[in-house]
């Protein structure tokens, strides 16, 4: 048993909190929301792949023709995991390692990296945003290898943060990507690759 | 009184003490000299890029004071979207129980290490002390965490608890220490960043890759679906939070917000204000237990320690609203030329001086409300617009009173008038005080109002008077 008595600390806090709040009136306070939706321009494509690469990150623009060639350019010959629903066409030839039956951690780590898709981009913020759908897989999968290739389609592109969370299910596991993995902490100046992907390439399609 | 937690540590000389021994001390007032001095001019820079910015912080301060309004109820809806998710929720009281119950839970895995996900509330109970009683260790993962637990060091910022570290001074610390504790350092290593960077991933690479139970604070959690939000920058959360079996989460009820689309407001104001960055590199969010995804047991630990006690204070309750974002630290002259340490606290600079004191009793504290000149650079910075002066203001008068052993609020309201008067600082405090409550020094012949009770707490109260700059506040703009 963890708590002996875990009734009585809740039922405590609660009633803390209410004794702390009794000079306070039942009705609500309005929230001022007066901030903008979004401080995105007309071109919110143009903004994502600039804030992306402000990050130290590398991004290309492509249209669907061009895509496969745009990937195996970005590959370099790296054996990249390819998630579960990852669309086959887009891979130059070859026998891709897959996650099915899942990877070990120690598999996921030895890889040359991944290649996935994004849920939701963040034009303001150059952030791309995973749910663990298809194309995406599993956490871990997006996390060990220290190579990591997200193709982001344009009309996933949300301007600004407000609308980009109004695009996501909470009930899903979510992950936001700003960048290579960095740290701020030797004398707050930041400094690329520490524990997540160390590279971190972004590939937006412009007519998808 | 609490046991041995870390809100103070006991035993630390009193503020002015310690910063008598800080101020001596060149090479520590250079490097927060340079660290902070680099943070204020990217957080400056990040936030001037949004013309709304004030807006932004309206909406977080009028955001976080309308939920601690009806925290009760935020918590139980947070109560019952987590354990609808597949989560389990624990209420802690204080600082004891809180360890005890997250050392139970890590018990009953069999497992004896954890690796963490910097967390100011486990900094604040001591849990790793609590947990190595148990024959648990508890690996700190976050680069700054590391570099304090590997030296033994006790943290002095609440974002970077190694601030006051250079990065010689780092790499001394590694290739000293890494060793005690797994994978030593690469012994060729130099003291660039990028290679101390390194030298951190391959040490903590092993940890992770064998983790079983993780601990973890959290930044924000929503009440209406049961998300839990922790915002990094290295990757150390994402590791923690997706690669272990078992995922403990210890949380500040202060942490609560009524609303998933509430983050769209503090995941502006966090990164811009913390790391001066339009967003840090990794933000993770889940809501209870994903089948096939990251860990299959996760716990939520509601922390209290001191925090109704704050609520109740009507002045004081405002510093509940902090976002952790130390903005504030990285403003304040006075932390900038003492550092953390002299706080004597895991809360440290103008945020430290007005919640410790409060989450541990005025009386365990009573230098702190003294450690700042009341210039108000920290309420300028602050996301969430929480009048730190103000506080500092109000704890004073209740150490003052505490110590004569009169409780007479008139009596000790006049004599914070008469220092008020007889301090320039403080008459600026007034002033600006004054301008933004609608509650003008003086105005009624009532000088004993100040610092006045917390004059946007209440939802009936008077629309106040917009602001006009007065000479003191135009002077520190254009200075
Ligand atoms: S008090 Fe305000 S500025 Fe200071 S850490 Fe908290 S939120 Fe940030």
């Amino acid at each position: 048993m963890v708590e002996a008595n875990p009734l009585n600390s809740r039922e405590r806090v609660l009633s803390d909190i209410r004794a702390a709040l009794s000079d306070v009136s039942d009705a609500s306070a309005p929230v001022q929301r007066g901030y903008a939706r979004s401080h995105a321009g007309q071109d919110i494509a143009g903004l994502f792949a600039s804030r992306v690469a402000d990050y130290q990150a590398t991004v290309v623009r492509a249209t669907l023709a061009e895509l496969p060639g745009a990937i195996a350019q970005a590959l370099e010959g790296r054996r990249v995991i390819v998630p579960p629903g990852f669309p086959p066409e887009w891979l130059p030839d070859g026998d891709w390692p897959a996650d099915e039956p899942p990877l070990t951690v120690a598999e996921l780590d030895a890889a040359d990296g991944v290649i996935s898709t994004a849920a939701v981009a963040i034009a303001v913020t150059g952030t791309i945003v995973l749910d663990a759908g298809p194309g995406q897989g599993r956490r871990a999968l997006t996390l060990l290898p220290d190579y990591h290739l997200c193709v982001v389609r344009a009309g996933q592109i949300a301007g600004d943060v407000p609308e980009a969370l109004e695009r996501l299910d909470p009930v899903r596991p979510l992950t936001f990507i700003s960048g290579p993995s960095a740290t701020s902490d030797i004398e707050l100046d930041r400094v690329e690759g520490v524990h997540g992907p160390r590279t971190l390439h972004v590939i937006i399609v412009n007519d998808l | 009184m609490k046991g041995r937690d870390n809100v103070v540590w006991l035993g630390s000389p009193t503020f002015p003490e310690a910063a008598r021994t800080a101020l001596a001390d060149t090479q520590l007032r250079h490097n927060l000299r340079k660290a902070t001095g680099t943070i204020r001019d990217k957080r400056l820079r990040v936030t001037a890029e949004l013309d709304d910015w004030e807006q932004l912080r309206e909406a977080g301060a009028s955001l976080k004071r309308e939920t601690l309004r009806h925290l009760d109820q935020h918590l139980l809806r947070l109560e019952e979207s987590v354990t609808a998710a597949g989560g389990t929720v624990h209420w802690a009281h204080d600082a004891d129980e809180a360890n005890r119950i997250v050392t139970e839970l890590v018990l009953a895995t069999g497992q004896r290490e954890v690796v963490k996900v910097k967390s100011m509330a486990t900094q604040e109970i001591a849990l790793n002390e609590a947990l190595a009683a148990a024959g648990i260790e508890a690996y700190e993962t976050d680069l700054a965490e590391l570099i304090v637990q590997l030296a033994d060091d006790r943290p002095s910022h609440i974002l970077v608890p190694a601030i006051h570290r250079n990065r010689t001074e780092i790499r001394e610390i590694f290739l000293r220490d890494m060793q005690r504790f797994g994978r030593p350092a690469p012994g060729n290593l130099t003291d660039s960043p990028a290679d101390l960077a390194e030298a951190a991933r391959l040490h903590l690479r092993e940890k992770f890759l064998r983790a079983k139970v993780a601990v973890s604070g959290a930044n924000f959690a929503a009440a209406d679906t049961g998300t839990v939000v922790v915002v990094e920058s290295e990757g150390n959360g994402r590791m923690c939070l997706t690669l272990p079996e078992t995922l403990i989460t210890v949380m500040g009820i202060e942490k609560v917000l009524p609303a998933f689309s509430d983050l769209e407001v503090f995941l502006q104001l966090l990164p811009r204000s913390s790391t001066g960055e339009r967003m840090n590199p990794y933000t993770s969010m889940w809501t209870g237990v994903t089948e096939g995804d990251g860990p299959q047991d996760f716990h939520l630990v509601l922390l209290d320690n001191g925090r109704t006690a704050t609520l109740a204070d009507t002045v004081g309750r405002e510093a509940l609203a902090c976002i952790r974002c130390s903005a504030c630290l990285n403003v304040c002259p006075v932390y900038e030329r003492t550092g953390g340490h002299a706080y004597g606290s895991v809360y440290p600079g103008p945020i430290g001086a007005v919640l410790t004191p409060q989450l541990v009793g005025a009386e365990h504290a009573a230098t702190l409300p003294f450690a700042s000149t009341l210039c108000g650079a920290c309420y300028d910075a602050c996301p969430v617009k929480i009048d730190i002066p103000e506080i500092l203001v109000h704890l004073r008068a209740q150490v003052v009173d505490a110590k004569r052993h009169r409780p007479s609020a008139e009596l000790l309201a006049m004599k914070v008038a008469g220092r008020v008067l007889s301090s320039p600082r403080l008459l600026a405090l007034g002033q600006r005080a004054g301008a933004l409550g609608g509650r003008v020094l003086g105005r009624r012949g009532q000088i004993g109002r100040l610092p006045g009770p917390l004059h946007h707490w209440s939802a009936s109260r008077d629309t106040p008077v917009p602001p006009q700059e007065s000479t003191r506040a135009w002077w520190r703009r254009t200075r």
